[in-house]
């Protein structure tokens, strides 16, 4: 399972190397350099619409995800999983497009747009991974003397946590693929040079806005896969 | 001391209610076992979790050490608790000495000391701390990680322990092992302790006392060879099997039975003096033992018989010898397998300590209950 991942991760890197090369061959970079100062405010604006969606993704995901899985939520939890299941099925331009009907254009639909497309598999994970906690566990825990809180804190959220790391890793990734979009209904970021650059039939415009997307992408999910390795413990961590 | 007290729990359930545990009646003295035992379903184990709460009575008290738990905070009624369950339940997030601490940090010990008290733990169970300590569940065999569920629930020293099946999810090899040494600990430790089983010789091994559940009410509350030797009803004697007699003998050693003034003679001693001695015993027989007391051979008294000469003419080797501590299980073992009806006792040096004869196993199985339950004692401790 590692192996496969470095193997891939290995591929990714290569891939941008050779992608580099291109550019710098074909004379690409020195057009893609005259858009460095869009680039670079529109790369920040890019992260923190990310940031900040995906932040509140999970910071109202995982209550939401651990409220879910309490014993007294137990009747009802199915029936709204099944919900949240059925939002992870439309298309997050669709979620981008219905957010702008709602609030209209500008950096607010925007980010709520992206917060609803993350929140899902966050809830779903957070969900799914506390409830796959062995009953032992908590029987032994409880047994113990453990109160409810303590329990969640120092048995079902540790043993819960790759799990829920996969979600917030998921989410982020499509958080990061469908930022670009924000750009449609006037939320700013690399969209607008990646679809002005096509709309111009601009190359170098496009790769400006692409390049940076491509490599945010990169970067998160090279993060988020690290800090599942990090921060799970060695006893229930699959990566080592 | 635990007590309960027309313990009852009634779960209602779709198909109506069902009555898991009716007016249980117990007293464990402080430092006992006590053995719920009975087929499945019968509700020991709802028994069991009613004490730490984890099931809350219907009716009924359960006292600790003169406490009416129902009175205290249950969170603190549990982390005075051990609690051991078959599934064992080491959290696999933390490692060992982590999951040793958990009470102990609960109840606000400096981490040092719980430290130090899990090192002490693992030290007991004969796993060495710096080795286990800070490894993960996960990196531990299933018998070892059973120790570590044992010692984690005594890790703060509770005076109350209940196992749920400690030990039934171990092959049978290392459960006997591990028996043994939960044994020893307890010989030094005298907790008080409510002990799950479904199995009849783990009961009568471990238990001071067994109580024979089914269908929620106690059938029989007795000492291990009171159950086997005098089931109260037809429900126990079948339940403990038809073979229950044999049973029995795991409860007794050689000790118990051996005759210590039956006769021995040197290799050298004369013909007419041995056969003497040989005509006043029962067994009619001589054991013939060297200048350091071990057993070599053995002559009978028929065979002296109008003989004279000195007693190796007419030595016979002899077939096995068994050590005093053995239970009268592998001592008539023994005696079936050597197609004899009497056998040699040694003690740990090898020094002739009494015979075991067929007759004399017979009739301690026969005997009367009370020097028996004592004697059971005794040999469940010497037995370990
Ligand atoms: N939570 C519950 N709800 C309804 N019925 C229950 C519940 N827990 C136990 N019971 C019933 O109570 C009875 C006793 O169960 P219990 O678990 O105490 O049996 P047991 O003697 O421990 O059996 P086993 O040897 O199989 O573990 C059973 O008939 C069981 O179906
Ligand atoms: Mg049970």
């Amino acid at each position: 399972m590692f192996s496969a991942k470095d193997f891939s991760r290995k591929l990714q890197l290569l891939a941008m190397l050779f992608i580099g090369f291109y550019i710098s061959w074909s004379g690409l970079y020195d057009e893609i350099a005259t858009y460095w100062e869009d680039i670079v405010y529109l790369t920040q604006q890019h992260i923190f619409l990310v940031a900040t969606s995906g932040l509140a993704a999970i910071l109202i995901g995982v209550p939401v995800g651990i409220w879910l899985s309490r014993p007294a939520m137990e009747r009802s939890a199915e029936a709204i999983m099944q919900v949240f299941n059925i939002g992870t099925t439309i298309p997050t331009l669709a979620v981008i497009a219905l957010s702008m009907t709602i609030l209209g254009i500008g950096f607010a639909p925007a980010f709520f747009g992206l917060f609803v497309a993350s929140l899902l598999p966050i809830v779903r994970n957070t969900f799914t991974g506390l409830l796959a906690v062995p009953d032992h566990l908590l029987e032994a825990a409880t047994g113990m003397g453990m109160t409810p809180l303590q329990i969640l804190i120092h048995v079902e959220l540790p043993n819960a946590l790759y799990v829920i790391l996969s979600g917030i890793r998921t989410a982020l990734a499509i958080n990061v693929g469908t930022a670009p979009l924000a750009f449609l209904i006037g939320g700013g970021g690399l969209g607008e040079l990646i679809f002005t650059g096509i709309d111009l039939m601009e190359t170098g415009m496009l790769l400006a806005g692409a390049i940076p997307t491509a490599m945010l992408a990169v970067t998160v999910d090279f993060l988020t896969g690290q800090g599942q390795f990090y921060f799970v413990s060695r006893g229930v961590n699959p990566l080592r | 001391m635990i007590q309960l007290e027309d313990l009852t729990k009634t779960f209602s359930t779709p198909n109506g209610p069902v009555v898991a545990a009716d007016k249980v009646n117990m007293t464990v003295p402080t430092g006992e076992i006590c053995v719920l035992l009975g087929p499945s379903g019968c509700g020991k184990t709802t028994a069991l979790k009613m004490i730490n709460r984890l099931i809350m009575p219907t009716s009924g008290r359960i006292y600790i050490n003169g406490e009416d738990t129902t009175q205290l905070n249950k969170f603190e009624l549990r982390r005075r608790i051990g609690y051991v369950i078959q599934q064992i339940g080491l959290f696999p997030n933390m490692t060992i000495e982590e999951n040793i601490c958990v009470v102990p940090k609960m109840l606000g010990w400096d981490a040092k000391k719980a430290k130090e008290r899990a090192a002490e733990l693992t030290d007991l169970v004969g796993l060495d701390p710096h080795q286990f300590l800070h490894r993960f569940p996960k990196e531990l065999s299933g018998g070892q990680q059973q120790r570590i569920g044992v010692i984690r629930a005594l890790a703060a020293d509770p005076p109350v322990m209940l196992m749920d099946e400690p030990f039934g999810a171990i092959d049978p090899i290392n459960r006997e092992i591990i028996q043994n040494e939960f044994l020893k600990m307890q010989e030094v430790l005298k907790k008080t302790i409510i002990f799950v089983s479904h199995d009849i010789d783990e009961a009568v091994k471990m238990a001071d006392k067994i109580a024979i559940f089914r269908g929620g009410k106690i059938e029989q509350y007795d000492s291990p060879s009171q159950v086997l030797a005098h089931p109260a009803n037809p429900f126990v004697a079948d339940f403990v099997g038809s073979d229950r007699t044999l049973k029995r003998l795991r409860l007794l050693t050689a000790v118990d039975v051996r005759d210590i003034d039956a006769p021995v003679a040197s290799m050298q001693a004369s013909v007419e003096e041995v056969l003497v001695s040989a005509k006043s015993h029962a067994n009619r027989i001589v054991v013939l033992i060297d200048a350091d007391r071990h057993p070599v051979a053995y002559v009978t008294a028929d065979e002296l018989s109008g003989a004279t000469g000195v007693v190796s003419d007419f030595a016979h080797d002899l077939p096995t010898t068994v050590p005093v501590g053995a239970d009268l299980r592998a001592v008539v073992s023994e005696m079936l397998s050597h197609d004899t009806m009497w056998i040699t006792c040694v003690d740990e040096r090898g020094h002739f300590a009494g015979v075991v004869t067929q007759p004399a196993v017979t009739a301690a199985l026969g005997q009367k209950s009370s020097s028996v339950r004592d004697q059971a004692t005794d040999a469940r401790l010497a037995n370990v």
